[in-house]
């Protein structure tokens, strides 16, 4: 087993320091200078030359589950992600709390890479493990765990004597224009959700979860999604979307607690106290007409974004980590980045910022139109819903060119459950 | 419409970043966008820039006064010869799109579907569309089809000042494609009138316009392009044909799950080879 904090003690000189770390230590604190090599390349090559034997350190893969917040927020993004929202079937509250606390239990198991339940050692029961992920390592799973606004009243009938625990916040989100939301993507009591570079090892955690519940809660809608692997990219450059453009460049820095704090985790005062070191969930299954942007000429692919497509790059700018400068006109008088690219219009005033962690997810095509079936599974985390992701969401619906190319379809909230400790269960504070 | 046009009429309660005027000036600057690449063939582009113009003008006062008559319709109380007027009206503004809906302000207030915008800000040809086909009525549409009447007015006011550069034609032609595949294959356009195949045949004689007025400058770079592309409209306008009706088209939900793919997977086969309209342009 890896040291449990490994993540927050990563250095320099440890290969598994991403190029964008490197980037950003250099950016502050001259890392080129502390390592006797002149500048970023120098760091660069010096982590390129490292023995294997420091690569391979995180063998095991395993993210520790307990702690103050649960993993899979601030963890370092994984290769896959499968994503599920629960309708709960149980009335009486007891039932609610015992699910999870087995919920617990079997993903502190899995996410060390170990099976559900007992041994399969009566040939006249079904194994307590569906067993597809036996022999796999964690491959870094994390399973994160989210309730939602219908958990606490639907119908206006308070369900299981949480009503007066709900926050404010947590509600569903208003309508936005253009919006195609779609019942089978929408909503849910309970989510999970599944990380891990293994997509075989994030199906069994949810499949085994879901068969948990049996009885308590059913299944809403799932969603598998994927990113570039680390294999495929072992410098870990930002992964590109599938429009071809790499997204995840400008979020909070996870390993900053005080900008987590700022912006992620729910801090004391702000609601009721059982989310402290919690945070909100939202996420949207977004449609991305690939047949049409394929068709779209790469300056306007360019403009769409307000990137450039090749190095990531604002407008205007020269590297994927240089700051924008909204103001900057080419020689015809006209703005770089223009008035209705997404980054723009998402940037705002800089002052409303989200953790994004979405992925890639391919469908099949749909049957309509006998397209591709192909976008994003939008995920985003904040300290507060209605502070940071909807005035965002709001400009992006009313002026994003990248509007012309993508449709809403799905969408949701959660509140992430604080993080426990050993011998606590997932939802204690909100049940206690 | 296009989607992304609505900013300003909605954007004035929102942030102070952006101004409306600044909006507005973005959308409708984007023909005029300079750095248009230069010309490398013998023919003049400008000139095709001016003769598209005056198609698009021509069409949009050709919008206008069937706009009157389908509202002076609505005003009269004439229920049935409104439905027959609505989708033949929409034609003239389909086939000029590129052109007609580059004012933000108005595309959205002309051409909204429910949903676009907000409720209360709702008006314009669906919004009749829906009294017409939902409600079977005129009554309390007054109002909009007087609106609407103002609104086309302003726009062909407006129109004049739209610079067509040989760049906005190239994306243009592409533009009126995906709107086809993103609204109308989709019946989401004319979702109670169900004459969606009318925008539809709209938007593809609009692009075909384009590539019929660069074509010359097309066959000097890329005689087999040329040819892959008027195959290929030949192909989407074959599919239609079998879609008339009378003077029109059948309703959308005459449509079968497999007709609806194969013009779906029609417009995408023209649509790829007519994005490379660009190389008309260098750079
Ligand atoms: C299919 C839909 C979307 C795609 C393809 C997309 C893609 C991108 C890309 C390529 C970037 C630039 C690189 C980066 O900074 O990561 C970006 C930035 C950003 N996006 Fe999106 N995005 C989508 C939806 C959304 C939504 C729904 C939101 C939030 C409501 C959002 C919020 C942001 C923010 C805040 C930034 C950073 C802006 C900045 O300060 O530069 N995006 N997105």
């Amino acid at each position: 087993m890896s040291e449990p904090d490994k993540k927050e003690t990563t250095s320099v000189f440890n290969k598994n320091v991403s190029r964008r770390d490197v980037l950003k230590a250099a950016g502050i604190g001259g890392v080129g200078v502390l390592i006797g090599a002149s500048g970023i390349g120098g760091a660069l090559a010096l982590a390129d030359v490292l023995p294997t034997s420091q690569k391979k350190e995180n063998t095991n893969a395993v993210v520790p589950f307990y702690g103050k917040h649960q993993a899979g927020i601030a963890t370092e993004v994984q290769n896959h992600i499968y994503f599920a929202a629960f309708d709960v079937t149980a009335e009486d509250r007891n039932e609610l709390i015992q699910l999870f606390k087995e919920w617990t239990k079997a993903a502190a198991a899995m996410t060390e890479g170990k099976s559900v339940g007992d041994p399969a050692n009566n040939k006249y029961l079904p194994p307590d493990d569906t067993g597809e992920a036996a022999g796999l390592n964690a491959s870094n799973l994390t399973i994160t765990f989210g309730v939602g606004p219908t958990l606490f009243t639907k119908n206006n009938k308070d369900r299981f004597g949480l009503q007066k625990k709900q926050p404010d916040e947590l509600k569903e989100l208003p309508k936005f224009p253009l919006d195609s939301l779609e019942e089978q993507w929408t909503g849910g009591d309970l989510c999970i959700q599944a990380c891990s570079d293994d997509l075989q090892v994030a199906f069994h955690a949810v499949r085994n979860l879901a068969r948990i519940a049996r009885g308590k809660a059913v299944l809403r809608w799932a969603q598998a999604g994927f990113q570039r692997t680390k294999q495929a990219s072992p410098k870990k450059e930002t992964p590109r979307n599938l429009f071809g453009f790499k997204d995840g460049t400008v979020n909070p820095n996870v390993k900053n607690s005080a900008e987590m704090n700022q912006y992620v985790w729910v801090q004391p005062g702000d609601g009721p106290d059982w989310l402290v070191n919690g945070t909100y969930l939202v996420v949207r299954r977004i449609q991305m007409f690939i047949e049409v942007w394929d068709r779209t000429t790469l300056k306007e692919q360019e403009n769409t974004f307000g990137r450039y497509r090749d190095s990531g790059a604002y407008l205007g700018q020269k590297n994927e980590f240089d700051p924008p400068d909204f103001e900057k006109k080419d020689e015809n008088g006209e703005y770089y980045i223009p008035m209705t690219a997404h980054v723009r219009v998402a940037h705002g005033d800089g002052k409303q910022k989200i953790l994004r962690r979405s992925y890639s997810y391919a469908d099949g095509i749909d049957a309509k139109t006998g397209t591709f079936d192909a976008g994003l599974l939008f995920i985003s985390f904040q300290r507060s819903i209605s502070k940071q992701f909807i005035p965002i969401q709001k400009r992006l619906s009313q002026m994003d060119e990248l509007n012309e190319y993508i449709v809403h379809r799905g969408s949701a909230v959660f509140a992430c459950l604080p993080g426990v400790k050993k011998g606590g269960y997932i939802g204690e504070t909100l049940f206690s | 419409m296009k989607r992304y046009k609505l900013p300003v009429i909605l954007f004035l309660s929102s942030s102070l970043l952006f101004s409306c005027s600044q909006s507005n000036e973005s959308s409708t600057t984007e023909p005029a966008k300079k750095e248009t690449a230069k010309e490398s063939s013998q023919v003049d582009l400008n000139q095709i820039s001016t003769d598209y113009r005056t198609f698009a003008i021509a069409e949009i006062d050709e919008f206008v006064k069937k706009t009157e008559e389908f509202a002076n319709a609505v005003i009269a109380g004439d229920v049935e010869k409104a439905k027959e007027l609505y989708a033949p009206a929409r034609m003239h503004y389909e086939r000029s799109e590129p052109i007609a809906e580059a004012f933000a302000e108005l595309d959205p207030k002309i051409d909204a579907r429910e949903g676009d915008v907000p409720d209360a800000e709702w008006g314009g040809y669906h919004r009749i569309e829906k009294g017409l086909w939902v409600e079977n009525t005129t009554k309390g549409y007054e109002k909009y089809a007087e609106q609407l009447i103002k609104d086309v007015k302003l726009l062909r006011a407006k129109v004049e000042t739209v610079d067509v550069t040989p760049d906005l034609l190239i994306t243009g032609a592409v533009d009126l494609l995906n709107e086809v595949s993103t609204s109308k294959v989709t019946g989401e356009e004319d979702r109670y009138s169900h004459t969606d195949l009318y925008d539809f045949v709209a938007n593809v004689e609009g692009a075909e316009k384009i590539y019929e007025l660069m074509s010359p400058a097309l066959k000097e770079k890329d005689e087999a392009l040329a040819k892959e592309i008027e195959q290929r409209f030949q192909a989407v306008y074959a599919l239609l044909d079998k879609y008339k009706k009378g003077d029109g088209y059948i309703s959308y939900t005459e449509l079968t799950k497999d007709q609806v793919k194969e013009l779906s997977q029609s417009i995408n086969e023209l649509a790829e080879p007519l994005s490379k309209l660009g190389v008309v342009l260098e750079g």
